[in-house]
């Protein structure tokens, strides 16, 4: 193991390399491109045997680790916001083709008006697609989760792509200390990638993604949601087993900060959930019991952990770094979705912050925390949906 | 079939050996009677033989194949997006070299519409980036499983459903786009001249990097001619200088089998005999015949121009 001082970006880098991905395609834009950069310095160098495949286009990019998967090779690809969104139609030809490809999604708001900066839109558009979306913290998870993708990807109960978000710049950006499994090490946690049923190989034809009439079609999409659900376990044993070998794990499909005796729990995704659990820690400084529950799968979703969280709990509070205009925060959307079949469900308050690289600082947070108290205490009618650091300025022009 | 008999025993016999046994185009397939691509396919793939990956964008081949569970294909198939053939092909082409699975054919076969419009972005990225594979489009001239609209590859004065009145711009002509693309290999051909073709993929089957054919594909319902014609007007193409065999090596160009022979303007027949077997140029006027003869008439000038 060595300690280096790496952005997520090159630690994702640095994941996919040690996961030997051998088959590389990617097309330029920021915030991604950092991580293509340093690809292509350890192809270039000899470090890692792979090819790499420099693409006109997004759309050619996914189209290029489709056709390279579909004939076995370890796939990788990165990209955000607009390119994410141009290479769309064939994200969902990925999943529908069950291949296992793996693709890191640097989030970055949607323009107009042009944004380099994050937020999630990006990738909670890749919702129903069919990939498993696993998000990341920081540069160390990053590097962590992008191994962890191949494993959950590659297993014979999923055979499904795996879409890896971090945060543009907070994340992608940042230099922080992480630490480089050897390459023994995950050797031992990421065997060479099989062969597989449906793959293209001239010696057992087979045709892939041919025409189903109505009488075949939903059958494909029955068994994407199977997998779908089986990968909960699967997600849950990597992430063990990674630990177990690795020596680090970060809890599955969530992550828990201080829930267990929690009367309010925030639920968070991403970077910003840094400053959440500091805020946490502030406000049980000042007497508020709370918790934080940090959402890093967001397919499949973690129904049952929010279900066993939200029991325990008088509040919840949740910060979404998107919305869904006209209706909420997406994240909110899915968590109240996951507890209306349930005999206790809490009072959701649901917070919009942080678009377009906005800070969610602690003390967004704290607000949010102590406005779902003075609910519980004097039981008013919940606030539903608040935009949070709202500039009122900028609004009047 | 009576070019053949003309040429005596010995021609047949060689052409018994350019043409496989095999089939990897299976009878009972969903091509409509006398569809020009099916032939072309059936051809092609007996040039490429079974070691051939085929990636196939929307177009009329995704039905062709047939419905899920059955294919008419004994080769490996990989059915994808309408833009997305040429980046898919590249991909599997680059990933073969590094899981050492050699010797295989990569080949995208795409409609007009998937390489001259929707594909043409993801073509040029794959022909400059030079991967071993092929690209071939048959061009029946329209898009043609989605009932006969409009494509870039159409010629000028077709009627279509979405030129009702006849289409007004003249066919983007894409072997020129692929000849600025300074690949090794380009090529035409036609279903009327099935020994040109077959020579040609062998040939082309030799040649390290990114080859891109375009073929002539006549199509029944979609030029209003019977499923009978299929043949004759491709061959009437070829011989009316509408349609031109060549193939350009390492940047040279070269007619091949009759185009050969129609330099001459007294040599090739009246384009007015080409447009008369089919439904779709049947509202054409004298006038708007004699400009597609002048167009046809500049090509070949311009043809010329390469041969010196």
């Amino acid at each position: 193991m060595v300690v280096k001082v790496l952005t997520g970006n090159h630690a994702a880098a640095y994941g996919a390399k040690l996961a030997k991905v051998n088959f590389i395609s990617a097309y330029p834009i920021t915030p991604q491109t950092s991580i293509i950069e340093k690809l292509a310095e350890f192809v270039d160098s000899g470090d890692l045997n792979a090819k790499f495949v420099r693409v006109e286009s997004e759309h050619s990019a996914m189209a290029a680790v489709i056709g390279a998967a579909a004939v076995g090779a370890r796939a990788f690809t990165a990209t955000s916001a607009q390119g994410l969104f141009y290479m769309y139609e064939m994200i969902w030809w990925a999943a529908g083709a069950r291949l296992p490809i793996v693709m890191g999604v640097v989030t970055r708001a949607i323009a107009p008006p042009w944004s380099i900066w994050t937020d999630h839109a990006d990738f909670l558009a890749l919702r129903d697609s069919g990939w498993i979306l696993l998000f990341a913290r920081d540069a160390q998870e990053v590097l962590d989760t992008v191994i962890q993708a191949y494993r959950i990807a590659e297993d014979e109960e999923v055979m499904l792509p795996v879409a890896v978000g971090w945060d543009a710049f907070i994340a992608s950006h940042t230099a922080e200390s992480v630490d480089i499994p050897s390459q023994e090490v995950i050797d031992e946690y990421l065997p060479a990638k099989k062969e597989f049923a449906h793959m293209l190989d001239v010696e057992h034809p087979f045709s892939l993604g041919n025409l189903a009439f109505p009488d075949n079609y939903m059958e494909f999409r029955w068994l994407i949601d199977k997998s779908m659900n089986a990968a909960r376990e699967v997600i849950l044993k990597a992430d063990k087993e990674y630990g177990n070998i690795v020596g680090r794990s970060y809890g599955g499909l969530v992550e828990e900060y201080k829930c267990a005796d929690a009367d309010v729990v925030v639920f968070m995704m991403g970077a910003a959930s840094g400053d959440g659990m500091d805020a946490v820690d502030e406000l049980r400084d000042e007497g508020y019991n709370v918790g934080l529950c940090r959402i890093r799968a967001v397919r499949p979703f973690p129904i049952e952990e929010v279900r066993k969280i939200s029991q325990r709990v008088k509040a919840g509070v949740v910060i979404d770094r998107d919305v869904s205009f006209g209706f909420g925060g997406i994240l909110a959307g899915e968590i109240k979705a996951a507890l209306y079949n349930t005999d206790k469900k809490p009072p959701i308050f649901n917070i919009i912050a942080g678009l377009g690289g906005r800070d969610i600082d602690v003390r967004i947070v704290k607000q949010a925390v102590i406005n779902a108290y003075r609910f519980i205490e004097e039981c008013k009618e919940p606030k539903e949906l608040e935009w949070m650091g709202l500039r009122q300025e900028v609004l009047i022009l | 079939m009576d070019g053949f008999k003309t040429r005596g025993v010995n021609f047949m016999s060689k052409l018994v050996e350019l043409f496989s046994k095999e089939e990897y185009i299976l009878k009972g397939n969903a091509s409509c009677p006398g569809c020009g691509a099916a032939l072309l396919l059936r051809y092609v793939l007996k040039a490429l033989g079974k070691k051939t990956i085929l990636v196939i964008p929307a177009c009329c081949t995704s039905v062709i194949a047939g419905p899920y569970p059955k294919t008419c294909f004994n080769i490996p198939v990989m059915h994808i997006a309408f833009a997305a053939s040429a980046a898919t092909a590249s991909g599997i082409a680059e990933a073969l070299e590094i899981v050492n699975k050699k010797d295989v054919n990569v080949v995208v076969w795409a409609g007009d519409g998937g390489t001259v419009d929707i594909g043409l972005q993801g073509l040029s990225g794959a022909a400059e980036r030079g991967h071993n594979m092929f690209y071939i489009c048959y061009d029946n001239e329209a898009y043609m499983n989605t009932g006969i609209q409009r494509s870039g590859s159409t010629p000028i004065g077709a009627w279509t459903t979405t030129t009702p009145g006849g289409n007004t711009t003249p066919k983007k002509d894409l072997p020129s786009i692929m000849i600025a693309h300074r690949i090794p290999y380009i090529a035409t051909g036609s279903p009327a001249y099935p020994q040109d073709l077959v020579m040609k993929i062998r040939k082309a089957k030799k040649i390290e990097g990114f080859k891109y054919i375009h073929l002539h594909s006549p199509c029944p319902p979609g030029w209003r001619f019977d499923a009978s014609k299929t043949i004759e007007v491709a061959r009437l193409a070829v011989l009316a200088g509408v349609w031109v065999l060549y193939e350009v090596e390492n940047g040279v160009f070269r007619l091949t089998g009759p185009s050969r022979k129609l330099i001459g303007k007294s040599k090739r027949k009246p384009v007015r005999e080409y447009l008369k077997l089919q439904g779709r140029f049947k509202h054409l006027t004298n006038e708007q015949i004699d400009v597609i003869q002048q167009m046809v008439d500049d090509k070949w000038e311009r043809i010329k121009s390469y041969i010196k």
